[in-house]
């Protein structure tokens, strides 16, 4: 193999790390976004990202424009993020974290079997957003889809990062995330900001689930697995911590490609989990997490 | 007095804090009522029932096994592990492999089983549980997934996606322990001593470190108690637990594939132990039995079943935060009130 073609798949690999990884960096943020405002695991945010693959699919095999179906199935992933959070979590009398928890894989195995329900168990997808255009950069053959994945992934990125630190509610639902009874003594409705915590979180879902499907396609039953991945990204990052687990998720996705690449595509889940493992058991804290002084 | 429901806490359990002796009192009646539902279950292949139902018993009874040693750990020790369906897999194939391609002797995979999901569960342990939060749920979450890769991978040894064939089943002297009926005495006796060495557990000085740590583990170490120590005992007892529930389970099926111990079992697992009862001792058992009777109950259900089991364990959750063994309790204290 010549040095020009090493460096050529060196590349396309790359770059289909990048668009991995900005997959689970959007799933990781809806993660951590819900982990900071109630302290649960959310066992559902794999789903959601499942969902808005398989609305926008529905509704562009109706004939819908891509785009359109896209947009709608973001909005409507985030509609039932909101209705998760009113018919379940809003009731609780002690919401405490493992109850939460506990009750999001409720949620998981429900939202899943609805969409096996309502929308069949076969596997959905639709073309990229330019058609199945591959552009080809310096010698690597780049789908179009994947800078696509990476464009968007960063709008919202940076989109979040506006509303934390601009607006009103951002900045409301960081000071609940901070400290919660001093939060709700300056008049901050505690109960408002969880809601609006599964709004973003299913949101950063469906957005993840509407750009990945024309790459990998999707069907009812894969939402757990890159739910994990998300999971995963954010541990890494240091769960809790938005711009964490963005870099986690980043990395995760290259480990996980250029182990498929390099050392073998069967053991690619379990060369990226080692490696996940090693790193936080050398950064208990992950990647940007502090150790934090505890009072008690 | 604070109204009994004010001394149950959704993520710890009972926690009682005026009876000693009342504690005592609950678990000599556990004691008393384990030998009871022991020897009812002795029953099962007894009544000459089909196969069919001898093999609901035997998986009942291997599932107490998981969801039992799943509840010490997550629901009186606090910690939540993503990863029992590995260890319990691992137990499979150990058992599995020793017997169906090294070909030794079947009665080695049990102990076998155990030792290998032991130390697996050390190594996975000593790194993780010295870390704070939810770090034990992360790492045992990827073993999960790097165990399921290798089930499913190394094929020369596990079979791969196609499953785990050829494994002879245990036998006693020229007497194989061949079919369900045979097995299930083995079983029953097995997930009998896991419960009552589980009870005596909670019950000594390791079970109320445990529950220490669990309310608080600032609190429990500045009193004293090794926290890192104690629940990698925990940690290492329950996946050895688990291992032991993979080898029955290979040595009653003669069979084992992967996906039946991938991470979707290990939440599974988790959400039983939710629905029993978390940290209660009879929570196992129904979780277990949901477990075990649920699938075949919602079968007529066909796709819909899976919607039915997803809502009514947020029912359950909504309404009985304390699971149905939580629930079972307010039913007996409105008797005792009603009564008295």
């Amino acid at each position: 193999m010549s040095a020009g073609s090493a460096g050529a798949t060196a590349l396309q690999l790359l770059f289909a790390g990048v668009g991995n990884g900005a997959i689970y960096a959007l799933i990781a943020l809806g993660f951590n976004v819900i982990f900071k405002s109630t302290g649960a695991l959310n066992f559902a945010q794999g789903e959601w990202v499942m969902l808005g693959g398989m609305i926008a699919a529905a509704a562009i095999s109706a004939h819908a424009p891509i785009w359109a179906g896209c947009l709608a199935a973001v909005a409507i992933v985030a509609a039932i993020g909101l209705l998760s959070e009113r018919l379940i979590v809003a009731p609780l009398k002690r919401p405490t974290p493992m109850l939460i928890t506990l009750l999001s894989i409720g949620l998981a195995i429900s939202t899943k079997s609805m969409v096996m329900l309502v929308l069949g168990k076969d596997p959905a997808g639709y073309p990229g957003f330019s058609g199945d255009a591959v552009l080809n950069i310096f010698g690597a053959r780049v789908p179009a889809q994947t800078l696509w994945i990476i464009g968007i992934t960063l709008v919202f990125i940076l989109a979040a990062h506006f509303f934390f630190e601009r607006t009103i509610l951002g900045k409301s639902l960081r000071a609940v995330a901070a400290d919660r009874d001093a939060a709700s003594l300056v008049g901050i409705n505690v109960e408002r900001s969880v809601m609006w915590s599964f709004v973003i979180g299913a949101l950063a879902g469906g957005i993840a689930g509407a750009i990945i499907t024309p790459q990998t396609f999707t069907s009812y039953d894969q939402g757990g697995l890159i739910g994990f991945k998300g999971f995963s990204a954010a541990m890494l990052g240091g769960i809790g911590n938005l711009y964490g687990g963005m870099l986690g998720g980043l990395l995760l996705g290259l480990l996980e490609t250029f182990a498929a690449g390099y050392v073998s595509s069967h053991f690619k889940d379990a060369v990226a989990f080692i490696v996940l493992l090693i790193i936080l058991f050398a950064l208990p804290s992950g990647l940007l997490g502090r150790s934090e002084a505890q009072r008690v | 007095m604070a109204k009994p429901s004010d001394a149950i806490d959704p993520v710890l359990g009972p926690i009682q804090t005026d009876a000693r002796d009342d504690r005592s009192r609950v678990h000599v009646g556990a004691r008393a009522s384990l030998v009871v539902v022991w020897l009812a279950l002795l029953a099962i292949p007894l009544l000459g029932l089909n196969d069919y139902v001898v093999s609901l018993g035997t998986s009942f009874l291997i599932n107490l096994i998981l969801i039992g040693s799943l509840n010490v750990l997550i629901g009186y020790c606090g910690q939540i592990s993503l990863g029992h369906a590995g260890f319990y897999g691992l137990g499979a194939y150990a058992a599995g492999i020793l017997s169906a391609k090294l070909g030794l002797n079947p009665w080695l995979g049990l102990p076998a089983a155990c030792v290998v999901s032991a130390i697996a569960a050390l190594v996975i342990g000593i790194p993780a549980l010295r870390l704070k939060g939810h770090y034990l749920a992360m790492a045992t979450l990827g073993f999960n997934a790097i165990l399921s890769v290798l089930f499913d991978q190394l094929v020369p040894w596990t079979g791969g996606p196609n499953g785990l064939l050829g494994v002879k089943p245990l036998a006693l002297a020229s007497f194989a322990l061949s079919n369900q009926a045979r097995i299930f005495p083995l079983v029953w006796l097995c997930a009998g001593l896991v419960m009552l060495a589980l009870l005596n557990l909670i019950q000594s000085r390791v079970g109320r470190a445990m529950r220490a740590i669990a309310t608080s583990e600032i609190a429990a170490q500045s009193l004293g108690v090794d926290a890192f120590h104690y629940k990698l005992i925990v940690f290492v007892l329950t996946a050895a637990m688990a291992g032991l529930a993979g080898s029955l389970y290979v040595e009653s099926n003669l069979y084992a594939s992967p996906e039946s111990f991938g991470f979707s079992t290990s939440i599974l697992l988790v959400a039983m132990v939710a629905l029993g009862g978390w940290g209660r001792y009879a929570g196992a058992f129904f979780g277990a039995l949901i477990y075990t009777v649920a699938p075949e109950l919602l079968r007529t259900f066909q796709d819909a079943q899976y919607l039915i089991f997803g809502a009514g364990m947020i029912a359950v959750l909504l309404f009985f935060p304390g699971g149905l063994a939580g629930a079972g309790e307010g039913v007996a204290r409105l008797w005792r009130r009603w009564r008295s």
